[in-house]
């Protein structure tokens, strides 16, 4: 393994040298071949989604297939802008001088993605170093192994295999590819695993964009959305149970809402479980099962606790066979149970009641920042003290997950919730040095620029930095001391 | 006596920072402005006291102090001063049809309570510098200068002591111990200038709890000269950047030259004949260059200039005297390309030149060694320009001038790779301490059935149409005639 490794590092570090990933045809080239390669293998990919997930088709389309060819299709529309430099305003005192910003590659880059979306989180930061005209070694999630033995076979018969690679394996190959020197290291996954990559890449001095996670709270402010509360069941019941059951980063993970109003949320929430998976959501087909044991036993553990049983209100079933645990509602679990201080990553919705939903503030601060805050409200009030007492990834008001699918906004984390941020032009920003280039003239020069100092050059100098060029010619003309 | 700064006080000085920004002490525009304010009276009132603690420390020329520290502060306020409403203000983002009727926008949020470890060169701008990114950006914020400008640090913890608002600015000064102490604790961003040796250690005390970092390090800026330079004016830049720079004691200092075998002779007769122009025939004797900082850095130096196959390589310069720390300008031609003097960032006054057969060649040279902060050309080839601009991987590019960049606000200041992460100067002071929130403001119309479960071929089919842009199918899709 360390010598495919050093090998595959060897030969991408050429390709990058020789300069082919630089040129915009190469890296256009390249994403019209991503996109091919999804339409090319749709059903071949749904087939590995719901091998390693149960995921249905159109939820894989929706959620990962579907987003990667739209991605793609920005970054090839969007590049020949993308990489056009930024002209930059230089004050007076430097003219003639010129000063611009060029998006320069980082160079060999690694992308560790997740096993929950593997096939997006996988192609998306791909799409993202492509276009910044990196070369790439990507290593999908060995919980995903479908996915990731498709990625591995499909992507060098698609993809310049010079300057793309992926190689399978687990914890131990992170650690050794982890080991080398990259340029910029790109991961997905849990905060704990975080901490373990960037202390790595402060080995070498590698930037690093850490998407990690977070329990996302949801809002219910009800007073002020009442006429739509159908809507807000909808929206986060779908959220919650229809993207993975409930096993992604932005996915909702508790809700807050007036204790006068949980019963009524409740009641709602039963029936529009029921209208999206039937009777028996376990036959439904429609919902993503649980990844594997392991998660499992971690999440009937978080159910197992007495405290946390007793206040289940709807589903608990589970199967460990078929990986299977049922949309589940709790009430009020214990405040300092596991599940409401670990992202609980699963088919269990926590509802906690508050006496007043402008409580919830409170109650998000007093948890690390999350990756995305969902607020239902119409209350300007309540919107305006979430956005500026609050600090999350994102916010999203009177929806959940889609922030996801609008690549104009940068999608990123703050403090436990990550570092950096990618979509859009930021995936091309995020694999890119932005260098700056100073251009002077040899025509002119400026003697108090040079030793011996005096007092005249130090006047000079210091009317000139003020920019005070009124006072500096008055200076200069010898009627200003 | 100064009271010694332990765990306990590390701890409660993060928790009382903590206190005051949680309590909004840092947030609002007023705070920002007033704080920014007395940053520039400290400038105005006390400009004589940071000359002088700047040549106690380092032999700093009163020029150089100034205009690279003081000067460069006051622009840096007052451009911050100037623009922060609209650095405050959101960004307004583009939606799309897939999110299709909503809002977005970026919302500017200060990270909370950050770390700022300055460097001893230019202590002054190097500390205020960066603390006048985090205070526009709302946060709190701890400096710890460096001990080995020790005049400057106290003068800096008196200056900020007295004039800022104590309950969210506050100035810890000291060695490793205290900073080790600092880093141990939870910030929501590093800010740090100095050596790459001890940006990785930074890094990984930032890694233990998810800080973000700006590293501003260093290496080795390399300068071509082309031979159809103005080489009048080319010596006349490469020794202000230099020599003109605390002694070449600069990250951004020109370390070295490449140039023809050819043009050679003539650089080093042009750099001889301003030298002497700038400094003197006895330019150990002139007031115009800082001195070296200590002894530390002195023998580090002297051992460079004195290594086998280096010392016959002085063709100018190398005088030497530890007890003033002086170390004249010295100009080296071809030393060993392993030799330490070629192998570690110099940062001072010793300017080894490295002849090439051909100036084709200048690109391995740099590409063969760790990405500078800054990499310099004199040339008018408009060719060699671009091809120079486009493939040299520094922290900034300057073609015909040296380190100028660093003055410009709206160039983004920092390295890549070896010589660090992240940027700063102007806006970008801002955005370093500043986090990103992305707002997204849906309305309840129009709920497309294609998200819901349960699940159907005919979704599937739907949702292809949106993601294939079929315009007719979208729009039935959104308006949930589907």
């Amino acid at each position: 393994m360390e010598e495919v490794v050093d090998q595959s590092l060897r030969e991408m570090r050429d390709t990058f040298a020789s300069g082919r990933t630089r040129s915009v045809k190469w890296r256009k080239t390249q994403l019209e071949a991503i996109i091919e390669m999804v339409k090319d293998n749709e059903d071949k990919m749904c087939d590995v989604l719901f091998q390693d997930l149960g995921k249905h088709s159109t939820e894989a389309f929706r959620d990962e297939l579907g987003f990667v060819m739209r991605s793609a299709t920005t970054a090839l529309n969007c590049l020949d802008k993308w990489v056009v430099p930024k002209k930059s305003n230089l004050p007076l005192l430097f003219y003639p001088s010129t000063g611009k910003v060029i998006s320069e590659p980082y160079g060999t880059v690694l992308v560790l993605s997740s096993w929950n979306f593997p096939i997006s989180l996988s192609l998306d930061p791909l799409i993202g170093a492509i276009s910044a005209g990196n070369t790439v070694l990507l290593k999908a999630s060995e919980l995903s192994p479908n996915a990731s033995a498709f990625l591995a076979k499909t992507i060098p018969s698609y993809l310049d295999n010079k300057a793309i690679k992926v190689i399978e394996g687990g914890p131990d190959v992170a650690t050794i590819l982890l080991k080398h020197q990259w340029d910029k290291i790109f991961f997905t996954g849990s905060p704990r695993i975080g901490k373990i990559i960037m202390a790595a890449a402060a080995e070498h001095l590698t930037p690093v964009t850490l998407e990690l996670g977070g329990k996302c709270p949801t809002i219910v402010d009800h007073h002020s959305v009442s006429k739509d509360m159908k809507s807000v069941v909808k929206r986060i019941s779908g959220g919650k149970w229809g993207s993975c059951s409930g096993q992604a980063c932005i996915s909702v993970d508790y809700v807050l809402v007036e204790k006068s109003f949980a019963s009524s949320l409740i009641e709602m929430l039963k029936p529009m479980i029921r209208s999206f998976f039937g009777e028996n959501p376990k036959e439904s087909g429609c919902l993503s099962r649980i990844v594997n044991k392991k998660h499992f036993q971690r999440l009937a553990r978080l159910l197992n606790d007495p405290g946390v049983q007793a206040s289940i209100v709807y589903g608990g079933s589970m199967d460990e066979e078929k990986l299977y645990i049922e949309p589940t509602i709790l009430l009020d679990p214990p405040l300092d149970s596991e599940i409401m201080n670990e992202e609980i990553f699963g088919p269990i919705l926590p509802i906690i009641t508050l006496r007043d939903i402008q409580e919830s503030i409170g109650f998000i601060k007093s948890k690390p920042k999350p990756l995305a805050i969902y607020a239902f409200t119409k209350d300007e009030n309540l919107k305006t003290r979430i956005l500026s007492e609050t600090s999350s990834g994102s916010v999203t008001f009177n929806d959940v997950m889609i922030q996801y699918m609008c690549d104009a906004l940068p999608f990123g984390g703050v403090g436990e919730s990550g570092i950096g941020r990618y979509h859009g032009k930021y995936s091309f920003e995020c694999f890119s040095h932005e260098k700056a280039i100073m251009e002077g003239s040899l025509a002119m020069d400026l003697e108090a620029r040079y030793p011996p100092w005096n007092s005249f050059k130090l006047t000079f100098l210091r009317l000139a930095f003020r920019e005070a060029y009124f006072k500096l010619v008055l200076f200069m003309l010898g009627l200003k001391k | 006596m100064v009271k010694v700064f332990q765990a306990a006080d590390a701890t409660d000085l993060v928790t009382e920072l903590r206190r005051s920004f949680d309590d909004g002490v840092t947030r609002g525009y007023e705070w920002r402005v007033t704080q920014l304010k007395k940053l520039l009276l400290i400038c105005d009132n006390h400009e004589p006291e940071i000359v002088s603690a700047l040549h106690d420390d380092l032999g700093k020329p009163e020029l150089e102090s100034s205009v690279y520290e003081v000067a460069l502060l006051r622009n840096s306020i007052n451009l911050a001063v100037k623009q922060l409403k609209d650095w405050m203000a959101p960004d307004k983002a583009k939606t799309s049809l897939t999110t299709f009727p909503a809002s977005a926008e970026i919302v500017y949020e200060p990270l909370g309570v950050v770390l700022v470890i300055s460097a001893w060169n230019y202590p002054f701008l190097l500390s205020i510098d960066p603390v006048i990114g985090a205070i526009s950006a709302g946060n709190a914020v701890v400096l710890k200068p460096s001990e080995l400008a020790p005049a400057s640090s106290s003068l800096l913890a008196k200056l900020l002591e007295q004039y800022l608002d104590s309950s969210a600015v506050r100035v810890v000064e000291g060695a490793v111990t205290e900073t080790t102490l600092l880093l141990e604790q939870k910030w929501d961003k590093i800010f740090y200038t100095g050596s790459s040796r001890i940006g990785r250690i930074i890094m990984m005390a930032a890694a233990k709890h998810l800080t973000p970092v700006v590293l501003e390090l260093g290496g080795k800026s390399p300068v071509v000269i082309d031979s159809d330079t103005n080489l009048k004016i080319t010596a006349k830049r490469i020794i202000a950047g230099k020599w003109g720079c605390n002694n070449g004691q600069a990250c951004i200092s020109p370390d070295y030259i490449l140039t023809t075998k050819e043009f050679s002779p003539k650089v080093i007769d042009a750099l001889k004949q301003e030298l002497e122009a700038f400094y003197g025939k006895n330019p150990m004797e002139s007031k115009d260059m800082s001195r070296i900082v200590n002894s530390n850095h002195f023998d580090r130096l002297s051992k460079m200039l004195e290594e086998k196959e280096v010392s016959d390589k002085i063709v100018y310069g190398g005088q030497k005297n530890r007890d003033k720390l002086k170390i004249a300008p010295t100009i080296l031609v071809d030393v060993p390309l392993d030799s330490q003097i070629m192998s570690e960032e110099i940062f001072g006054p010793l300017l080894p030149i490295i002849t090439l057969n051909n100036l084709e060649e200048c690109f391995d040279v740099i590409r063969s060694r760790p990405k500078p902060l800054a990499a310099y050309l004199f040339t008018q080839n408009q060719k060699l320009k671009e091809r120079f601009a486009l493939t040299v991987s520094a922290g900034g590019i300057v073609v015909n001038d040296i380190a100028v960049h660093l003055a410009v606000p709206t160039l983004p200041f920092g390295g890549v790779g070896e010589s660090g992460m992240g940027s700063y100067h102007g806006k970008f002071s801002f955005d370093a301490f500043s986090h990103k929130k992305a707002v997204l403001y849906k309305s309840f119309i129009g709920d497309a059935a294609i998200r819901y479960p349960p699940y159907s071929t005919g979704k599937l089919r739907l949702l292809k149409a949106l993601v294939n842009s079929n315009i007719l199918e979208i729009f039935r899709v959104i308006l949930g005639l589907s």
